[in-house]
């Protein structure tokens, strides 16, 4: 909970408006207390449904430190004419000697559809400028994400909320043409990724990179797309040309060209997990080894297994993130820049092609 | 085809974009286990570490300590530490997984047994996972069991090990004399090679201090002026509000002069003052602080004063002098406060004074660098009716608000051209999403990696003992007598002596 608060609202309310009650807060905080600064890094930009905006704002609480410094969040009733607005500006800590308070703002509006297509009009005089622009989308709107894309420099999405994972593959592929895409599919990976990386990367085991045969990923039902990204990378990494995947029983097979070999890919829902993103990861060489990764208490279930079929098993130690942390990691990501998810995006859509 | 194979040759394709890069499998040992460090600050950075999913994928903890306890005591001991110390709640799944790969061997350090027992324990770890850990061997111990150590370690083979590394974290303080750290090194490189060897100054591991060479090097602006034709001095000060707590045993035996003018504030300064490296790699960035210690001449008698805290008021409280504080002998001569003056003697700082300032239980707490800009050669402008021009001045503030401040002159509104200054600031702390991890989170993953960019060098440490030696030498014979200052205040008026004309103390 914020230990201060400043507010502001209105209705019928025109952008200019917004931005004048911005500016008043901050001379107010100021005057109560020098030692309230803002925090000036990010724009973060939410278009959502009326309706969930409990729900979107409460995922927003949840990713503690990585908040953003001005929030705008823009709730979309569909037949509302007007505009409505209110403002808060907290402050976290409580302002202790020797400590500075930390300021963020967030602007909720509340806009109709018909705002949708020029809604960079209306946030354009409410983001803070130069700083970076992250625009969020959960709920679709793609007129709205088009609209922004001229003032923002990175879009936020999730490709495994799309139920069609090409589409969501094919979209954020559109957008990577005009901004930088943080995809939270592409983040829930991420300790999957390092994992695989670190497996072969004891020189002794890098040329079984080479020997790769065969690739299997299991997957919440919904994060299909997660796994396919996941085949991507590997693909746009290691010089794989990518087939195209069939589904056939529930799972997809394909296969990728690999510089030697063949590789078999096999992506297979995984009923029993419960939150999105993938479940298992196994790997198979030509020399008869093979590595696993699966979720286990208190990291990920390593299991190596050699051409004898000997196994050895461990945990590779780290605690889940949860979906609060995995929106605060987008949001942190919207300042970095991973050179690898254009190629993993890129592969990854040709296997759905 | 042919271009990838050979690129999986050479490295590993899989690791590019990935903000952690992997590190090689690795059993910590930490001699000193069941210490204050290990305890308060060890544990609970490795913890964090493992939370976080940074350490290796396979990493094993054994702790070398004098008390019998079996591996269930000491991981009993160890989950009490991370749950006290932690910053971050811990989650139980990932302790418990951590907590089984940790041991526990008892003994003296100077009994050949220990080292059989831990030889043995880190054999085993290699067996069952039928890889070659790297090993790091964490020396937080007290500092005269060091080279015994190393030497032990020497002894049963396990400087190296075969198809892995050997690392070897040294704690502070590194010797208490020149002689002293010159000694140690021969010890300790006897039967390591120097780039085993990690000393450590925590200080260095501080995001803060970090940017101290991201603010002078990520910044076109100030190299112009990064030299004598601008700068007219630098202050360094390293303030503290506090008394020494309950550390009089440590405290009475090493004074502000070791506790923090040798290591950390000379850090400082060798950041401020070093010359772009080529390259951030660790050793063109060890090369230009050592230069920058060469060129540093031990100050003279008349350039060093050295005080103690009597009873005063500190933070609205009555507080007791510090021969009076528990546990300090009542003849101790110690020093609580060290101001003195030193030169870089180089192109381009000679001539510009470097006035350093440490002491407890001052006004207030902070570490800062304020680099005062030479006045501007002619004004315009009339003083009178205000403080009139003052030079501009830059403060690079490393705790407890990490920031950058400059003071300009500006017109006081108003029908009269009359100026005072204005302070532009900025802080770090408003400006990143993230929060800073410990100090100890990151060189402990520093040593992991292989990475000594923060850790001290052999000739850096011994550089730094040639300035601070002569100093002791001349207190040990009784010169600058030790002066006093109340609690709570800004330190003795003695330190005016060290100034240069027209030069004055920033209020702490």
């Amino acid at each position: 909970m914020p230990d201060a608060a400043a507010t502001w609202s209105g209705e019928d309310v025109a952008p200019g408006d917004v931005e004048e009650a911005l500016r008043h807060l901050l001379q107010e905080q100021y005057a109560r207390d020098g030692a309230h600064a803002p925090a000036r890094v990010l724009n973060l930009v939410v278009v959502i449904d009326r309706e969930w905006r409990g729900e979107v704002m409460n995922r927003l609480e949840q990713v503690g430190r990585y908040h953003a410094s001005r929030t705008i969040l823009c709730t979309v009733e569909p037949r509302r004419e007007t505009i409505d607005a209110s403002v808060l500006m907290t402050v976290d800590g409580d302002g202790a000697r020797d400590d500075v308070a930390l300021m963020r703002e967030r602007v909720v509006l509340t806009v109709g559809e018909k705002h949708l297509p020029k809604l960079d009009t209306i946030v354009d005089p409410l983001v803070v400028t130069d700083l970076q622009t992250l625009v969020w989308s959960p709920h679709g709107h793609p007129e709205a994400v088009d609209a922004l894309l001229h003032l923002a420099q990175v879009v936020l999405v999730d490709s495994v909320n799309e139920p069609d994972a090409a589409a969501a593959l094919r979209r954020a592929k559109e957008l990577s043409d005009d901004a930088y895409v943080v995809d939270l599919a592409w983040l829930r990976s991420t300790p999957w990724r390092e994992r695989v990386a670190a497996t072969f990367d004891p020189p002794r085991l890098r040329d079984d990179l080479l020997r790769i045969d065969s690739v299997t990923i299991r997957h919440h039902p919904t994060s299909r797309a997660a796994g396919v990204l996941f085949f991507g990378w590997l693909s746009s990494r290691l010089g794989w040309r990518p087939g195209t995947l069939m589904e056939a029983n529930g799972a997809s097979r394909g296969t990728a060209h690999g510089p030697r070999d063949d590789i078999a890919l096999t992506l297979e829902p995984e009923s029993e997990q419960a939150v999105p993103g993938l479940a298992g990861v196994e790997i198979h060489t030509s020399s008869g080894t093979s590595i696993s990764l699966d979720r286990g208490p208190g990291g990920l279930v390593a299991c190596r297994r050699d051409r004898k079929g000997k196994e050895q098993r461990w945990t590779v130690l780290g605690a889940s993130r949860g979906e609060g942390g995995i929106l605060g990691e987008g949001i942190r990501q919207a300042l970095l820049r991973d050179p690898t998810y254009a190629g993993a995006l890129g592969c990854g859509e040709a296997l759905l092609r | 085809m042919a271009v990838v194979e050979e690129k999986h040759q050479q490295d590993n394709p899989l690791v590019e974009g990935l903000e952690r890069r992997p590190v090689h499998p690795t059993t910590m040992v930490i001699f000193g286990g069941t210490g204050d460090l290990a305890h308060r600050k060890l544990l609970p950075a490795i913890y964090n570490l493992a939370h976080e999913g940074a350490l290796p994928e396979r990493f094993n903890l054994i702790a070398v300590s004098r008390s019998e306890m079996s591996d269930d005591e000491f991981r009993k001991g160890a989950r009490d530490s991370i749950k006290q110390y932690s910053r971050r709640e811990p989650d139980e799944q990932v302790l418990e997984k951590m907590l089984e790969q940790v041991r526990y061997v008892s003994g003296t350090f100077d009994d050949d047994s220990v080292f059989d027992r831990l030889e043995e324990d880190l054999d085993q770890f290699d067996r069952d996972a039928e890889i070659t850990f790297n090993r790091i061997f964490y020396l937080s111990t007290a500092p005269s069991f060091f080279g015994l150590i190393v030497e032990k370690l020497g002894e049963h083979g396990l400087g190296k090990h075969e198809d892995a590394e050997v690392r070897v974290v040294i704690e502070k303080p590194f010797g208490t004399r020149e002689s002293e750290a010159k000694a140690l090194n021969r010890q300790v490189l006897k039967v390591l090679k120097e780039s085993q060897v990690y000393r450590i100054d925590h200080y260095l591991g501080k995001e803060t201090v970090q940017n101290v060479l991201a603010f002078r090097f990520a910044n076109g602006m100030f190299e112009p002026i990064w030299n004598r034709n601008f700068i007219d001095y630098v202050q360094i000060t390293a303030a503290e509000d506090m008394g020494i707590g309950r550390r009089a045993e440590y405290y009475d035996s090493s004074g502000a002069l070791r506790d923090l003018v040798q290591n950390h504030m000379l850090q400082l300064l060798t950041l401020l003052c070093m010359e772009p490296p080529v390259t951030f790699d660790a050793d063109e960035v060890r090369d230009e602080k050592v230069k920058v210690l060469h060129a540093v001449a031990p100050p003279s008698e008349d350039e060093v004063v050295r005080a103690r805290f009597t009873a005063g008021m500190a933070e609205g409280k009555e507080a007791v002098g510090y021969l009076d504080e528990e546990g300090v002998p009542d003849d101790s001569t110690t020093e609580t406060y060290v101001a003195l003056r030193l030169e870089v003697d180089n192109w381009r700082w000679a001539g510009v004074p470097i006035y350093l300032r440490t002491g407890k239980r001052l006004a207030r707490k902070v570490t800062e660098i304020a680099v005062t800009l030479k006045p501007v050669p002619h004004l315009a402008f009339k003083a009178e009716g205000s403080v009139g021009v003052q030079p501009n001045q830059l403060i690079l503030t490393v705790q407890p608000n990490e920031g950058v401040s400059l003071s300009l002159g500006a017109k006081i509104p108003g029908s009269q051209m009359r100026i005072r200054p204005v302070n532009m600031e900025f802080l770090y702390g408003t400006s990143f999403l993230s929060q800073s991890p410990e100090a100890y989170e990151r060189l402990i993953m520093d040593a992991m990696r292989g990475d000594p960019t923060l850790f001290t060098r052999n000739d850096e440490v011994e550089a730094q003992w040639r300035i601070i030696d002569p100093i002791l030498e001349s207190w040990e014979k009784g010169k600058n007598p030790v002066a006093e200052y109340a609690a709570g205040t800004q330190g003795p008026k003695e330190a005016d002596s060290i100034l240069m004309p027209g030069h004055r103390w920033r209020a702490i």
